[in-house]
């Protein structure tokens, strides 16, 4: 160790002392010796990301997360959580003059007098949308592929546990303007509280500090929205993505991909530049819809007022399955012993939900019940090889879609001119029915997929001419020029990469510190 | 030669040594390292994964110029004040070609691999899970075995810490319903007031009017409003009934509901004036007017609660009572009896 202690004099000598990567491998040893991060650092960089586009679902939903908590950030230096009463005098001429609580007058002043504050809006509100969509889709791949079993059955919990919140909160946030249509959505929430047998009225009124709508609900649903729920949140995304990390990615199998590698590109750089290239793809394309999709104008709704209620209320879409299923239940209501549990509500909007949840958070426990298959998994399955999932995946989606298409009950009657008790009975009907054909036409679409021949490869066209003389030649098309480009076995991520040898050779000689011998090469 | 003995630079000793080649070497540091994979530049993996790198630089270029441009136009509008719909379209082309740039970037240009992980288990030896267990297992045995007046203690000293912190907690959130949900400030002589706070008289509805109204003072706050709030309609006929018991409840076919759906609390707000169905807009509950209320369609589990009126000596109506039960969706302490027909007091 007297060597190091023994200091520099030139500035040549201090520059070779570091060695052929100079000031970074100065940090990297500063920081090494006092927290250790140089293994694990370099393991991280290297760390293999499939090249599938399927793994990109869970990406988008990530950067929405980002858009949302950077466009949140900004609204709530505009919005006010009250629901103190003022008069409007505000840009916006249509509303001057009218009574309304201070959350709406800010979100409406924040929408037309901030600068960008419409288009932070509406990215923030288009970002929740998108947020929960690619939350679902990246869930529907986890399933059907497989990548749920063991040993990540814990992160598909974690997963659903977001979904749940990102339900929540998407719920509590389109709430926060206090607007006539998220009002009416508030009184929908309690009264499903109401509906709980035991303690529904508890809730009820625990949540809203007293009858409805009381004075504090709007205060509360913005504490829950702004931080209790985004902290829980971004602590289960480091969860997920720590798992992720230390479990390493599945794959789909294929050349040189076992269950015991990954095969992909490295983390840095190539991971690295796609991904952020796509997060910032996904950010523009966010504020895209938020400026040219208009999304929940709530200046055109009014404000809340517990007496009013416009037509064609729809939620946004996530919330579609419970509007759905509570307008296609009958009107079953329970009343005995002085007591009344009203089904038509607590079946629909808390049952239902809580069934369709423990349903997606036992399936690795209940898929393991049948196959008695507890070995690890890194390879993922195709999902015509697992019939029976995929059937039963399919129709567990077939129902959601149905229930969620009776949310449009009275606008299909409208639109189609059925009388809205036909569409009521068909969605009835087709709640029971559609699961059931999806499921058995999904089932037996995946056994007919196992049986054709070389499903999996992908094929080389053929090119079916004739002749003058009328005759049908089919011949092999030319091979397309990225075809000959072929896969390469897999190899370890290089550490270093070395010149062209000549060149390695002449600086061994010349060059002993190898200052010169060694540069980046991944660019 | 001395330097390359220091740590730092024995470490790229073995690549500068071509009799190494592409075993890698040790690092500094003193301990041994497991061999690090090194490529040579000419490695087939390490070559850009487009045959066509030239035009791809090309695009990569145009798309990041792009991008660029589109930053300054977004930073120029919100200078410009140049509204919503430019702000997004100079941010979307801003990001999305700045991200597609360099998307394009990591996947045409940079080594096309494919490069592999080796996967290693997580899992620790037998023997290593079980010590774990028995750190586990015989340390809380020895402390329990030893001292389970103390741990008792302590456990029920938490345990109550628990419930006591759970009262604030929960407790102090709201007060308890006890009976409000069964009430509304409809009493005995309420006077019908509109939401301005005018009286409501026997001349002012034309039949097939509609109207909402509260009982006089307590018209303006949100929280009566949302209990209160009642349907007054016009119907037709002068001698209506709605259900037995009900003879003198709608006067000169003046009658009104509450105006909360029992489904789930929504304003039922629509009148269909044929049909003299009032609808809820929410979930399509259909109650007719001339029928108690009596849902005809939709979830609606319950008829709207009736309101009995009177006319009285000046003309204006009033309240006889308040609701005989009540108003709203249903919930677990509720006790009428459900279909109203039989409960009419």
């Amino acid at each position: 160790m007297a060597l190091i202690d023994s200091r520099p004099r030139t500035r040549r000598e201090a520059r070779r002392e570091l060695g052929p990567y100079g000031r970074v491998q100065q940090a990297v040893n500063e920081l090494d010796e006092r927290i250790g991060i140089a293994r694990g650092g370099r393991n991280l960089l290297d760390k293999i990301f499939p090249d599938h586009w399927s793994f990109m679902l869970g990406e988008i939903a990530l950067y929405s997360f980002i858009v949302l908590v950077a466009t949140g950030i900004f609204l709530t230096l505009y919005y006010v959580p009250s629901q103190a009463i003022v008069v409007y005098h505000g840009v916006y001429k249509p509303l001057d003059g009218m009574h309304m609580s201070q959350a709406y007058e800010s979100t409406v002043n924040l929408s037309f007098a901030v600068r960008a504050g419409l288009l932070m809006r509406q990215m923030h509100h288009w970002a929740a949308d998108v947020f929960i969509g690619s939350i679902v889709v990246h869930m529907a791949r986890i399933f059907f592929t497989g990548a749920f079993r063991k040993p990540r059955e814990l992160n598909w919990t974690i997963g659903i546990l977001l979904l749940i919140l990102a339900i929540l909160n998407g719920f509590i946030g389109y709430s926060l303007p206090d607007d006539l249509i998220s009002g009416t959505g508030i009184r929908i929430a309690y009264s499903i509280l109401l509906s709980i047998p035991f303690v529904g009225s508890y809730l009820a009124f625990f949540l809203f500090g007293g009858a409805y709508p009381g004075h504090i609900v709007i205060e509360r649903f913005y504490i829950i929205h702004v931080l209790i729920i985004p902290l829980i949140i971004i602590g289960l995304i480091g969860a997920h993505l720590t798992l992720l990390v230390r479990q390493k990615h599945t794959q789909f199998a294929g050349k040189g991909r076992t269950e015991h590698n990954v095969v992909g590109s490295p983390l840095f750089p190539q991971f690295a530049a796609k991904t952020t290239g796509f997060m910032l793809m996904v950010t523009g394309v966010l504020g895209f819809l938020g400026g040219y999709a208009q999304i929940n104008p709530i200046w055109q709704f009014g404000p809340y007022e517990p007496t009013k209620i416009s037509y064609a209320v729809q939620p946004d879409w996530y919330m579609g399955f419970l509007d759905g299923a509570l307008r296609i239940m009958p009107s079953w209501e329970w009343t005995a012993w002085g007591h009344t549990i009203p089904w038509e509500v607590f079946l629909p909007a808390v049952v239902f939900p809580g069934l369709v949840f423990n349903l997606c958070l036992a399936w690795p426990m209940i898929e393991r019940r049948f196959t008695d298959d507890y070995a690890m998994h890194n390879l993922l399955d195709r999902p015509r090889d697992r019939p029976k999932r995929t059937a039963a995946g399919a129709a567990v989606i077939g129902l959601l879609f149905t229930v969620f298409g009776a949310s449009a009950t009275d606008v299909l009657a409208n639109y189609f001119h059925v009388p809205l008790n036909e569409v009521l009975w068909f969605f009835r009907v087709a709640v029971i029915v559609v699961p059931i054909i999806v499921g058995f036409v999904t089932w037996r679409v995946c056994i007919e997929l196992q049986h054709v021949p070389g499903a999996v490869k992908r094929k080389r066209a053929m090119v079916v001419s004739r002749t003058p003389e009328g005759e049908y030649v089919a011949a092999p098309a030319p091979e397309h020029p990225g075809d000959e480009h072929r896969e390469l076995e897999p190899e370890p991520v290089p550490v270093r990469i070395e010149l062209e040898p000549e060149t390695v050779g002449a600086s061994a000689t010349t060059a002993p510190t190898g200052e010169s011998g060694v540069r980046r090469a991944l660019r | 030669m001395s330097e390359s003995k220091e740590p730092q630079a024995s470490g790229t000793a073995g690549v500068m040594d071509p009799a190494h080649g592409s075993s890698g070497s040790e690092v500094g540091g003193g301990e041994p390292a497991a061999a690090l994979p090194v490529a040579r530049l000419d490695d087939p993996h390490l070559q850009e994964a487009t045959r066509y790198p030239r035009r791809v630089e090309a695009i990569v270029a145009l798309s990041f110029l792009i991008g660029i441009a589109g930053i300054c136009a977004f930073g120029g509008a919100y200078v410009e004040r140049a509204g919503t719909q430019a702000y997004a379209a100079s941010l979307f082309v801003g990001l999305f070609f700045l991200g597609f740039g360099l998307t394009a970037w990591g996947k045409y240009l940079m080594p096309r691999g494919p490069f592999v992980e080796e996967r290693h288990s997580l899992a620790s030896s037998r023997s290593e899970q079980q010590a774990m267990a028995a750190a586990l297992v015989e340390r809380t045995g020895i402390v329990v075995r030893r001292r389970k007046f103390l741990g008792g203690l302590l456990v029920s000293g938490l345990g109550l810490f628990g419930i006591v912190a759970a009262f604030p907690l929960l407790r102090s959130l709201g007060p308890r319903p006890q009976g409000t949900l069964f009430k509304t400030n409809w009493k005995k002589g309420s006077l019908l007031v509109d939401l301005n706070g005018t009286p409501v008289h026997r001349t002012d509805m034309q039949v097939g009017g509609i109207l909402t109204v509260f009982p006089k003072g307590k018209e303006t706050t949100l929280t009566a409003q949302a209990v209160d709030q009642t349907v007054l309609i016009r119907v037709q006929s002068t001698t209506l009934v709605t259900m037995k018991a009900r003879a003198d409840w709608a006067p000169d076919g003046y009658v009104a509901y509450s105006k909360v759906c029992t489904h789930l609390g929504c304003p039922v707000g629509l009148y269909e004036q044929e049909l003299e169905l009032l609808v809820c807009p929410c979930h399509q509950s259909m109650f007719n007017v001339r029928d108690g209320a009596f849902p005809v369609f939709g979830p609606a589990p319950r008829p709207l609660p009736q309101l009995p009126i009177y006319f009285d000596t000046t003309g204006f109506l009033r309240a006889r009572s308040g609701y005989d039960q009540p108003i709203g969706p249903g919930f677990w302490e509720r006790s009428t009896i459900g279909n109203g027909k039989a409960s009419a007091t």
